[in-house]
C-alpha cells in the first residue's frame, strides 16, 4: 500500500505525457488536468490519514533497501505541501482556462503545468539529496518552458536572467552534493544525517550546509531574491500565481528539511547566519513592496517578504516555531496566488499595470474590491484569518527564545505588507470612478470564481486551525527529533 | 596524483566558466553554463576516488573496485544539463530574432527600471 505515495509524482507526469498527444483536444485537455489535480489532493489527504494512524510512510524503488536505492519519504510536512501544491495548481488552472489564451492552450500549457506539479512533488516527498536535485530540474525545465512560453519580447529577457541564474545555481547544487558525498559517502537523507550525527558536524560540513545555504536561498529567494520580481511579473496571471505559489516554497521545504534533518548540530552558526539572512530579506521586500506603483512588482516584493517570515520559524528552531512555519507556509501559498489572480483580474480589467491609473473600482467591481479587502486582512494577520495563527505561534516561540530582533523585524514587516497592500487597495478601489458605464470591461464569473474559492480556504484555514493542529505538532515534531524520520527509513529491513 | 589532476582541470574548467559567465555576449553566458556544468562533473568524478582500482565489472580475483555511483549521477546529470543548454540555445535564438541583439545590456531595461 505504500505505492501509493508515488502517485503524487507519478500522476501527473503520466497525465502530462499523454496530454501531449491530444493538443487539439483542448477542452478535454482542461478538465482532465483539473480533474488528476483534484484526485492527486484527494489521494494525499488519505496519505496524511495514514502517516497519522501508521507513522512515516517509505517506498523504496526497485526493492534496494536504504541506504542504497533511491526511496520517497511522505512525513505529514511533506504531504501537507503537496496537499496545497494540488489544490493551488488546480485553482490556477481553473483561472488560466478563461484567460491564457488558444495559442498557449495549444502549445502544451496543460501539459508543462502537470510537469511543474510533478516536479514539486517529487521534490517534497524525495529522501534522496541526489534526486532531490532531479526533482529541482524536473519543476526548473517546466518552469523555463512556462515562463517563456507565448513569448513577448519582454517575458523572454525576463526569462533570459532566471533561467541563467537558476542553471549555475544548479551547477552549485551539485558542487554542493558532491563535496557531501566526497565526505560522507552517501546520497541517502535519513542516512547522511545518521552519518553527520555519528562524526559531528566538523566545521568542514558547516562549510557544505553553507554552500546549500547559498544554493537553496537562491532558489527560494532569500536575501538573493533579486531576479525574483521582474520574472514574475512577466508571465501571464495564471502562470504568475503558480509560481508565486509554488517555486520559491519548493526552495524553503529544501532550507527547512536540510537544516532540521542533516545539519542541526551547530544552530549557533548555521542558524544564526539563517535568521540575518531572514532578517534581511524581510528589509529587502519591505522597501521594494513600498518603492514600486506596478502592482505586479508590489505583490512579487511580497512574496520575499513572506519567504523571509517563514524562514524566522527555522532560525527559531523550536517545536511551536516550525509549526508556525509550515502553517504560515501553507497561508501563504494560498494567499499568494490569490494575490496574483486578484492583481491580474484588475489589470484585465483596467488594462494598466500602474497604480496611478487605476481608481474608484469598488463601484464597477465590488465583488473584486471586497475579495481583495480579505486578502489584505488575512495577509496581515488579521483574526478569523489564516495568517493569524502562523504569526502568533512564531511571535510565541521568538519571544520564549528572546530573539526580540526577529521577532521585532517580523511583526514590523507585517505594517509595511499591511501599507503597501493598502496603498494598492486606497489607489486602486476609492476615490473617483474613471471608468464609465459603458467602457467597462463587463466582469466575467468565472475569473472571479477561483479567487473566490481561495477566499474560502483562508477562511477555513482561519476558523478550522484546530483540525489541522495535530497535522502541524506531527509535523514539527518530525522536524525537530531527525530521529523519529531516520528510524522510519533505516530500520525497516535490518 | 589522478585526483590532483583532476581537481585542477576541474578548476580550470570552473574559471573559464566564470569568465564567460560575466560577459555581455549571451551565447558566451550559455556557453559558460554548459562548461561550469563540466567542471562541476570533473569535480564529482574525483569525489569517487580512483587510485588503482578495477572497473566497477564484477570478475574473478578482482577485489576492489572504483565507486560506480559518481559516474551514474554524472550520467543523469550530463542528459539534464544537454536539456537545459538546448532549452537555452533556442531561448537565445528566439531573444535574437525579436530584439536583434545577442548584447545583454542593450537587452536590459523593465519598462519602469
Amino acid at each position: 500500500m505504500n505505492n501509493l505515495i508515488v502517485l503524487p509524482m507519478a500522476l501527473p507526469l503520466l497525465v502530462g505525457v499523454l496530454l501531449v498527444f491530444f493538443r487539439s483536444y483542448i477542452v478535454h485537455q482542461r478538465w482532465i488536468t483539473f480533474g488528476s489535480l483534484l484526485v492527486n489532493a484527494i489521494i494525499s489527504f488519505y496519505i496524511l490519514e495514514r502517516i497519522q494512524s501508521d507513522g512515516i510512510m517509505t517506498l523504496d524503488f526497485g526493492g534496494w533497501i536504504p541506504p542504497f536505492g533511491i526511496l520517497f519519504v511522505a512525513d505529514s510536512f511533506a504531504i501537507l505541501l503537496v496537499i496545497t501544491t494540488n489544490i493551488v495548481s488546480a485553482i490556477c488552472v481553473l483561472y488560466a482556462m478563461p484567460t491564457i489564451g488558444s495559442e498557449r492552450e495549444k502549445y502544451y500549457f496543460y501539459s508543462f503545468v502537470n510537469f511543474l506539479v510533478a516536479g514539486v512533488n517529487g521534490s517534497f516527498l524525495t529522501g534522496d539529496i541526489f534526486n532531490l536535485f532531479v526533482t529541482f530540474e524536473v519543476m526548473l525545465l517546466a518552469s523555463y518552458v512556462l515562463i517563456t512560453l507565448g513569448g513577448s519580447k519582454l517575458q523572454l529577457k525576463e526569462a533570459i536572467k532566471y533561467i541563467a541564474i537558476n542553471v549555475v545555481s544548479s551547477s552549485l547544487f551539485l558542487i554542493a552534493i558532491a563535496y557531501l558525498y566526497g565526505t560522507l559517502g552517501t546520497l541517502n537523507m535519513a542516512h547522511l544525517s545518521e552519518r553527520i550525527a555519528e562524526v559531528g558536524q566538523t566545521p568542514g560540513l558547516t562549510v557544505i550546509s553553507f554552500l546549500f545555504l547559498i544554493v537553496f536561498s537562491l532558489k527560494s529567494g532569500l536575501v538573493l531574491y533579486q531576479w525574483l520580481p521582474g520574472s514574475y511579473s512577466t508571465p501571464p496571471t495564471a502562470i504568475a500565481a503558480l509560481f508565486g505559489a509554488l517555486l520559491t516554497k519548493v526552495g524553503v521545504y529544501a532550507l527547512f528539511r536540510i537544516f532540521s534533518l542533516l545539519f542541526y548540530h551547530d544552530q549557533q552558526i548555521t542558524h544564526t547566519v539563517i535568521g540575518v539572512m531572514a532578517g534581511i530579506t524581510i528589509i529587502g521586500g519591505c522597501i521594494g513592496a513600498i518603492a514600486y506603483t506596478n502592482i505586479r512588482q508590489i505583490v512579487a516584493y511580497n512574496v520575499v517578504i513572506a519567504i523571509g517570515f517563514i524562514l524566522v520559524g527555522l532560525a527559531i528552531m523550536t517545536q511551536t516555531a516550525i509549526e508556525g512555519a509550515i502553517f504560515y507556509l501553507i497561508h501563504d501559498m494560498f494567499l499568494k496566488a490569490l494575490l496574483f489572480l486578484l492583481a491580474g483580474t484588475m489589470i484585465h480589467l483596467t488594462k494598466t499595470e500602474k497604480l496611478d491609473e487605476m481608481s474608484g473600482l469598488i463601484r464597477n467591481y465590488p465583488v473584486v474590491g471586497w475579495m481583495f479587502f480579505i486578502a489584505l486582512l488575512s495577509l496581515t494577520g488579521i483574526p478569523p484569518l489564516s495568517g493569524f495563527l502562523g504569526k502568533v505561534l512564531i511571535g510565541e516561540a521568538a519571544i520564549a527564545t528572546g530573539s526580540y530582533v526577529l521577532l521585532g523585524l517580523s511583526f514590523a514587516s507585517g505594517l509595511v505588507v499591511l501599507y503597501s497592500i493598502l496603498r494598492v487597495f486606497m489607489s486602486c478601489f476609492w476615490g473617483e470612478t474613471i471608468i464609465s458605464e459603458d467602457e467597462e470591461v463587463p466582469l466575467n464569473k468565472k475569473l472571479v470564481l477561483p479567487s473566490a474559492l481561495f477566499v474560502v480556504i483562508t477562511f477555513a484555514l482561519g476558523i478550522g486551525a484546530e483540525g489541522i493542529a495535530p497535522y502541524l505538532s506531527n509535523a514539527a515534531e518530525t522536524l525537530t527529533n531527525p530521529s523519529i524520520y531516520i528510524d522510519a527509513i533505516m530500520s525497516e529491513k535490518q | 596524483m589522478m585526483e590532483t589532476l583532476i581537481i585542477i582541470v576541474a578548476g580550470v574548467l570552473v574559471t573559464v566558466a566564470t569568465y564567460l559567465l560575466l560577459s555581455k555576449n549571451l551565447i558566451r553566458v550559455i556557453l559558460g553554463t554548459a562548461v561550469l556544468t563540466h567542471g562541476v562533473h570533473l569535480l564529482i568524478m574525483a569525489m569517487g576516488s580512483f587510485k588503482g582500482k578495477n572497473v566497477p565489472i564484477i570478475d574473478k580475483g578482482k577485489t576492489s573496485y572504483v565507486d560506480a555511483l559518481p559516474q551514474a549521477l554524472i550520467l543523469t546529470s550530463i542528459v539534464i544539463s544537454f536539456a537545459v543548454t538546448a532549452f537555452f540555445l533556442v531561448l537565445a535564438y528566439q531573444l535574437y530574432k525579436r530584439t536583434q541583439t545577442d548584447d545583454l545590456n542593450k537587452m536590459r531595461g523593465y519598462r519602469h527600471e
